[in-house]
């Protein structure tokens, strides 16, 4: 181990359930709790919430990337019939409190501009009115007078701007907001002495989720009774609400957040901050209920949810035999005109930047350059899966440049079975893994051999046909410290260092077990994974489990479904609630079996006298007898009335960044391996790839339920065709978001997706969550884009084309095509 | 504001309206008749996944005015199940795995209505066909494929002349 990783010590495991063959609800694929509701129309989404007495709110956008407000006229807006009123940022501002900040030193946030906005879509004012169309009537008068500014799109130059280009005067004396170095490990030593060193510059496209339903708030606000209650379709609104609280000058207890069943959200919705605070403030200014329901423009250009936007100078540093010896890069990345969740995007690649290969040391240079466009959030992967394609991006560069075999180059240098848990030169560790084992099952499922003559055949006949092989990591269950540990260390904000997840669960004297969650359904699947793990420890039957979700006030700890963390992160929660259930219950029919605690064990939902098949109470009878004869039992607190537990689960595994951060400590250890193969035919006349065949093997640990995984899998590479094939977004040299509908912003349909597509599984338990479960929820995304572009570069081999940006739409690699075939006649 | 008064069929039942002019059909069935399983998406006619079906075709809501429906049959999702019975496709979209945040699904159920009624026996290439107007972001699609597969077969078996309006 280097020396730079030798005060990051593992921390023992705490896992209490091994992993283990036999079990009964664990690795089933149980149909899903949630969808009956769902599937009737009763789901309850965000614009289902009604209030009475409740109006509607409207926005008026900016027009402009970069300008300042010189007047604002809101006069005929108000005098329509039906409206409530009309406010300005000046208003909200006498309401609410700037948005909170990850960023540190903060650039400065308000829910509606002040004084000037800085991308298209920024609000400006909102109407409050009787309904939605009369909103929107009255915001078309809404009268604003602007003084247009320079606006800065083009990522480098923005990075060099000055004067009426810099987009926060008032914060930074430069658009770039962050710009700190790495050196993790020996780096300019293994440059040094490196027989070959692979250079590219890599560029990776904005776009987003766009999961199909927007975001959106219906708030309440009461100075005499609760202060506010909030329905949002935020996904975070049971960890910080007192940050929320802070925004909108009340305390936790004037705050009360209620979750909705969730639309979607591929990260789009984590904390989704700003869409509240507007909404809220508007309640209270308007003093009626508001609701506010994004529409697909104002989601597009407003919501706070871009992806990584990035571009990379990337180094490889090779030993003679084809040993990788070290990584380093130079990274800006595009992040608009605001930093809300720091670079914490960048935070994140760290857990496993230098992918499932023996690299022993990595230096980075981070830029976070802010620009005219709408700011970036999480989308799948949230920063990984750039990494992981830049990483595989400089495997095939060395590959080629070496003359080797890409998949054996990787064979060669990829961590062995032996060598878990395994430290990477940041400081993360992979908790357990079989990536030769994964490589195997994908290289038989697919026919990888057979393909590759196939193609070459293929080729040999002018067809561009081409195959790629992509082994990525898939880090799963993160600790905080990603969002901070990349800041300047002078000024690191809000070291947060905790990311639990709580569960109450209830025995009803009916025999029910009442569960509460404290993190909101987006798509994932939290009632059955929870069903399937009570199920099988508390050895009762999954239709005997009801759920509930609690609200910011009445919840405890749930950070919710991000960074593949919740299935992991509840497990957990449920074990911890089971043990001290399952005390309980024991306690309390052994009393009633008339046999000590020791003598009696779980069966079937009963407590029964080990040993003796007839001699059992069930837990019915045991939760009615303790909830309504008090008499049957003993004095004394642990008889008290009930069988109730709160249970909360702490990150598995985790340490504190270095003080000089000479390595980021242990924030994302449950790791996952994937290796996606595809091969492509391109259209040289048309640039269109259509996909010939795909396969995808993922090791997730231990499966609760296949066929949900299968799910996350198929739904991340849908993503990950999209972001490699079609998505982006397009700005004009004004800042003007030119694609910004769903007619125009192409995302896959069945059409695009594969027709022959292969899953396989592997598992590899992790030794440190309980029942060695890893996250899966983004895998597909992390694995996709790298199999692609791989294929497509190789259809093109003959061509001489190279791919070192994505997305490759049909115009654009139609134009690279052009581009090689110019530059082999001249 | 200029109101309109018509009558129209909401899952089997007569319903009299008087509701301004520029109405959309998709605020009217969510709003005015409180039917809230049809889902608005991207109010540009794109995402489908505001479908229900209107007199036997599927169509989008957002892209009609209420008044426009006058005089029609229109099945939402929440005409579909029967009592305590989900609907066969219904049945097949929760075995099968074909959907997870659910937001789509109710206009994926009006494409598939349309499509088994029309073709009892599809491939899975026009079953794609038949949804691809519809976006999903979730799944991919291919469990939303299997569960209108696994539909056509329980609705073959149980011999279901019509899936598209209630009886």
């Amino acid at each position: 181990m280097s020396d730079h990783l030798k005060s990051n010590v593992i921390p023992p495991s705490r896992q209490r359930e091994a992993p283990r063959a036999g079990l009964t609800w664990i690795g089933q694929s149980m149909m899903r709790v949630e969808d009956p509701r769902i599937l009737s129309g009763k789901g309850g989404y965000i614009d289902d919430i009604t209030v009475p007495g409740m109006a509607h709110a409207a926005m008026v956008s900016s027009p402009h990337a970069h300008a300042r407000i010189v007047s604002i006229d809101t006069s005929k807006a108000s005098a329509l019939p039906g409206v409530i009123g009309v406010y300005t940022g000046e208003d909200l501002a006498s309401v609410v409190e700037p948005c909170p900040s990850f960023a540190s030193p903060p650039i400065t946030q308000h829910a509606m501009a002040m004084g000037k906005v800085r991308h298209v879509g920024e609000v400006v004012a909102a109407v409050v009115a009787e309904d939605r169309y009369v909103a929107e009537d009255a915001a078309e008068l809404v009268e604003v007078e602007w003084e247009v500014l320079p606006a800065c799109v083009d990522l480098e130059a923005s990075a060099a701007a000055t004067g009426d280009a810099l987009l926060h005067p008032d914060d930074r004396e430069s658009n770039v907001a962050l710009d700190e170095s790495f050196a993790f490990g020996e780096v300019d030593r293994h440059f040094a002495e490196a027989h070959h060193i692979v250079k590219r510059r890599l560029r990776w496209q904005r776009s987003s989720a766009q999961a199909i339903e927007t975001s959106g708030v219906v708030a309440q606000f009461d100075p005499f009774k609760g202060g506010y209650t909030i329905h949002a379709n935020s996904n975070f609104y049971n960890f910080i609400p007192f940050v929320i609280g802070g925004a909108l000058r009340v305390s936790p207890g004037e705050l009360r957040i209620v979750p909705v069943l969730t639309g979607g959200s591929f990260g789009s919705k984590v904390f989704s901050h700003k869409i509240i605070i507007l909404t809220a403030g508007l309640a209270r200014l308007a003093g009626v209920p508001v609701k506010y329901i994004e529409d697909r423009l104002e989601h597009f250009t407003n919501s706070d949810s871009h992806g990584s936007d990035r571009l990379y100078d990337t180094e490889l540093a090779v030993a003679g035999d084809g040993t990788f010896t070290s990584l380093r890069f130079t990274v800006l990345d595009d992040y608009g005109a605001y930093l809300q969740f720091g670079v914490g995007t960048h935070g994140n690649a760290m857990a496993q930047v230098t992918g499932p290969y023996r690299i022993q040391s990595f230096g980075m240079r981070v830029r976070a350059v802010l620009t005219n466009k709408t700011q970036q959030g999480p989308y799948r992967g949230f920063g990984s899966e750039v990494t992981n394609w830049v990483m595989e991006r400089m495997v095939d560069a060395a590959a080629e440049e070496l003359g080797r075999d890409p998949v054996e180059l990787r064979v060669q240098n990829m961590i062995q079975p032996d060598q878990f848990p395994y430290m990477i030169p940041t400081g993360n560790i992979y908790d357990s893994g079989n990536f030769q084992k994964v490589l195997s099952e994908a290289q038989t499922l697919f026919d990888l051999d057979g393909w590759r003559k196939k193609a070459h055949a293929m080729r040999a006949e002018g067809r561009c046909v081409g195959v790629g092989v992509a082994t990525c990591m898939e880090r799963s269950v993160y600790g905080p410290t990603e969002w901070w540990s990349l800041n300047n260390k002078e000024t690191p904000g809000f070291t947060l260092t905790s990311t639990p997840e709580g569960i109450t669960v209830r025995l009803d004297p009916s025999g029910k077990l009442f569960v509460t969650l404290n993190s909101p359904m987006v798509g994932n699947s939290p009632e059955t994974v929870v069903a399937q793990i009570l199920a099988e420890r508390l050895t009762v039957a999954p239709e005997d489990i009801v759920f509930n979700y609690s609200d910011s006030q009445s919840g405890f700890n749930g950070v919710g479904p991000q960074g593949s963390r919740f299935t992991a992160m509840i497990a957990g929660a449920c074990v911890s609630a089971s043990i001290r259930l399952e005390e309980k219950l024991k306690r309390f029919g052994a009393h009633m079996l008339q046999r000590r605690p020791e003598d009696v064990e779980l069966r079937n939902g009963t407590v029964a006298v080990k040993g003796l098949k007839d001699q059992e109470k069930a837990f019915g009878e045991i939760a009615l007898t303790s909830s309504f004869f008090r008499l049957s039992f003993p004095d004394g607190e642990e008889f008290d009335s009930g069988i109730e537990t709160t249970a909360v689960y702490d990150h598995p595994l985790s340490t504190d960044p270095a003080e000089d951060r000479s390595h980021l400590g242990i924030f994302y250890p449950i790791v996952g391996h994937i290796c996606h193969i595809v091969a492509v035919e391109v259209d040289p006349g048309t640039g269109k790839v259509e996909i010939l065949d795909y396969a995808a093997v993922h090791d997730n640990g231990t499966m609760v339920n296949p066929r949900t995984l299968a799910g996350q899998v198929w739904g991340g590479t849908a993503n990950g065709i999209g972001t490699t094939l079609s998505e982006v977004f397009n700005y004009d040299e004004t800042g003007q978001f030119t694609n910004a509908n769903f007619a125009e912003f192409a995302m896959p349909t069945a059409n695009e997706m594969p027709r022959n597509f292969k899953l396989g599984h592997v598992e590899t338990p992790s030794p440190f969550t309980e029942y060695g479960i890893k996250g899966g929820g983004e895998g597909g995304r992390l694995g996709a884009p790298s199999a692609l572009t791989s294929a497509i570069e190789d259809a093109l081999s003959d061509r001489g084309v190279k791919i070192a940006s994505l997305p490759v739409t049909p115009p654009i690699l139609r134009g690279l095509i052009r581009s090689a075939e110019q530059a082999a006649t001249r | 504001m200029t109101t309109v008064s018509f009558e129209l069929t909401v899952n089997g039942r007569l319903r009299k309206a008087t509701v301004p002019a520029r109405m959309l059909l998709s605020d009217f069935i969510r709003q005015e008749l409180a039917l809230p399983g049809t889902h608005v998406g991207c109010e540009h006619g794109v995402c489908g996944s505001c479908n229900v079906v209107l007199d036997g075709k599927a169509v989008r809501s957002c892209l009609m005015f209420a008044v426009q429906a006058e005089g029609s049959e229109i099945t939402t999702v929440e005409g579909l199940a029967r009592g305590d019975d989900l609907h066969p496709i219904q049945q097949a979209f929760w075995e099968e795995h074909g959907l997870q945040c659910g937001f789509c699904t109710p206009g994926m159920l009006a494409s598939a209505q349309e499509l088994l009624a029309e073709n009892p026996d599809p491939t899975d290439d026009e079953i794609r066909e038949a949804i691809s107007g519809n976006l999903c972001r979730c799944t991919g699609y291919e469990f939303i494929i299997s569960a209108i597969r696994s539909a056509a077969v329980k609705l073959r078996e149980a011999d279901t002349e019509t899936t598209l309006q209630p009886t």
